[in-house]
């Protein structure tokens, strides 16, 4: 099933109801619609392989996903935030194409050949005009809906293939139609080349929920948006969740209309989950685990079982305000060991997942087995009750002296420390133990020491876990996703080796 | 009959569905007590859903067949009862997952 159906079936069933708010306008799901056949005439018009959007969120941006649909291309967002090089060198790979460009991010890009440019502002008024929207068209439909390049942390960025029937299966499986109450709205603030902002779209519009878009996110901009369209529900990942609370506690405002908040895209630390649920007790939390190649969630904690954790004096249940929940119903998850076999309950590994939703597809480029499980490179493990907690990539896990570390374990102790603001471990070279545990600290106080925290850890962990390299920071690097970047860290730390060597 | 997934057909009292599962096989698929059609051919106004099968179909349901393993979305509401080989096809609940993005 095509995803540009979902927009018509809402579009015919409910046109009056507002769906996207943005710089560009408000539209309701009948203006949508409208926009989306202009701009798929547009599309269609144009000889290319893929369409293309570079450029800030906005309702531009649902309209070109829906329209490339109906125009039979698949839709390729873009990461602006690349270096200009590589952002040319990411557009060559979807030539011929169109592409949709901001304004003023036309100039980083034009030299690239293979590619009809539209600017934002010309895409905009095609969409208004009436003479696209009555163009006939009869476009062949494409398999692929989207391709989604990773982030390329670890080498050449990948693109990732997802087919329409692995998003529209995931939509209508996991949403009611129009189920939202009218006066709902969602606040989107994760960039257009993120997994979540593709799915945002689509659950969203086929829910009847109003989607606010914020182009740029900052602490501020989120909650004056969050105030001014009385939003009631929103996506954050972990880093953007303790600035807007910062905000919230400097301004000494509430958000009374919001109901829902989900992250998900990153570990969040305990202690700011913790403390929104005592600023928001009347918000109902979900922690969403999924993978671009998963079209989205595959894993949920939800609103009950974020309180049932919090109040909990039973440490099993307690350690689940740090877990993804579990799978959705329509999938299913297991914890494989290196060769392959499924571990028992409580043991470590990577996690597999099967399902309708499941592309584990990059171009040109098969990953999923054919019994349909895909590995998703992922080191967790399930509880006696199901909760599953996934503790990073597996590239990421330390292996000392034969034993496996998960980074995430240990940082999760330090940051229950008091004087410890932010915090990475990752594995550094050793010529005794293969590797070694080493350890970033942005520290709250100067009077911090490193006797201190090896003893914190130790208390908590096993003593082979304890950091033997320590350094300290003012920041941690991050990527505009939130997610840390261990690696960047691990090399400078490799080429300086440990100032602190405890 | 072919019932293609993504395929798109109507039944008599204006319903349209989409197949979001491919049945292994299937003879005849009803709505109302008449063959469905592709949803891109006209429809014929002088045919209606017979009384005694003439559910509503809301949009956004789906309904499903065990046996054949057929599965359909309602793309746009109307009257007439969903059959596949004589089976009433029944309705498939939706577990709403609390919103995650």
């Amino acid at each position: 099933m095509q995803i540009s159906l979902l927009l018509e079936m809402a579009a015919d069933a409910f046109p009056e109801r507002a769906a996207v708010v943005g710089d560009e306008g408000a539209f309701s799901l009948a203006d949508m619609h409208a926009r989306v056949r202009a701009a798929a005439a547009l599309f269609a018009e144009r000889p290319a392989d893929t369409v293309v959007f570079l450029g800030l969120n906005g309702a531009s941006f649902p309209t070109a996903l829906f329209a490339s649909a109906v125009a039979g291309k698949p839709f390729a967002p873009l990461n602006y935030r690349l270096p200009d090089a590589d952002l040319r060198k990411l557009l060559a790979r979807t030539t011929p194409s169109v592409a949709v460009v901001d304004d003023d991010m036309l100039s980083r890009v034009e030299s690239v050949e293979g590619v009809r440019f539209i600017s934002r502002t010309a895409f905009e008024a095609a969409c208004g005009d009436a003479a696209w929207r009555d163009k006939e068209l009869s476009a062949p439909e494409s398999d692929i809906a989207v391709l989604l390049f990773t982030s390329g942390t670890t080498g050449e960025p990948k693109a990732a293939v997802l087919r329409h029937h692995h998003l529209s299966s995931y939509v209508i499986s996991t949403v009611d139609f129009m189920g939202a109450d009218e006066d709902e709205g969602a606040l989107v603030s994760v960039p257009p080349y993120h997994i979540a902002a593709i799915s945002a779209i689509m659950t969203n519009i086929y829910g009847g929920r109003r989607i606010v878009y914020l182009p740029n996110f900052t602490p501020e901009a989120w909650v004056d948006a969050a105030v001014k369209h009385q939003i009631s529900h929103a996506m954050v990942v972990p880093t953007m969740l303790g600035r807007i609370l910062d905000v919230l506690d400097s301004r000494g405002i509430g958000l009374p209309h919001l109901r829902a908040l989900s992250y998900g895209g990153g570990r969040m630390p305990q202690p700011v989950i913790e403390r929104a649920m005592g600023l928001m007790p009347h918000v109902d939390f979900v922690n969403a685990y999924g993978l671009t190649e998963t079209s989205s969630t595959i894993s949920v904690l939800g609103p009950d079982d974020h309180r049932i954790a919090m109040t909990s004096s039973d440490p099993a249940v307690r350690r689940r305000l740090g877990s993804v929940g579990r799978p959705l119903p329509i999938l299913e998850i297991e914890i494989r060991d290196a060769e392959g076999s499924v571990v028992p309950r409580g043991e470590a590994g990577e996690v597999y997942v099967r399902g309708e939703q499941i592309a584990g597809e990059y171009l040109h480029k098969k990953v999923i087995q054919d019994d349909g499980w895909f590995a998703t490179n992922d080191a967790g493990w399930i509880d006696e009750e199901g909760f599953l907690f996934v503790e990073g990539r597996l590239d990421d896990v330390i292996v000392r002296g034969g034993e496996n570390i998960s980074p995430g374990e240990i940082e999760d102790v330090l940051r229950t420390h008091a004087d410890v603001a932010d915090v990475a471990v990752f594995g550094l070279p050793d010529d005794q133990w293969g590797e070694r545990v080493a350890c970033v600290v942005v520290a709250r106080s100067e009077n911090v020491t490193v006797d201190v925290l090896s003893a914190w850890v130790k208390t908590h962990l096993r003593s082979t876990k304890v950091p033997e390299t320590w350094e300290f920071r003012d920041e941690l690097p991050y990527n505009d996703l939130g997610k840390l970047l261990r690696r960047v860290l691990k090399s400078e730390l490799s080429a300086g080796q440990g100032l602190h060597a405890a | 009959m072919e019932l293609k997934p993504g395929s798109r057909w109507r039944g008599v009292g204006g319903a349209e569905f989409v197949v979001v599962r491919p049945p292994k096989q299937v003879e005849s698929l009803q709505s109302g007590g008449h063959p469905v059609q592709p949803a891109a051919e006209a429809a014929n106004p002088a045919l209606q859903p017979e009384a005694d099968v003439s559910d509503v179909l809301a949009v956004g349901k789906r309904y499903s067949d065990d046996a054949s393993g057929l599965e359909l979305l309602v793309s746009k509401a109307g009257k007439g009862t969903l059959t596949v080989d004589g089976r009433v096809m029944g309705l498939k609940e939706t577990k709403a997952l609390p919103a995650s993005d």
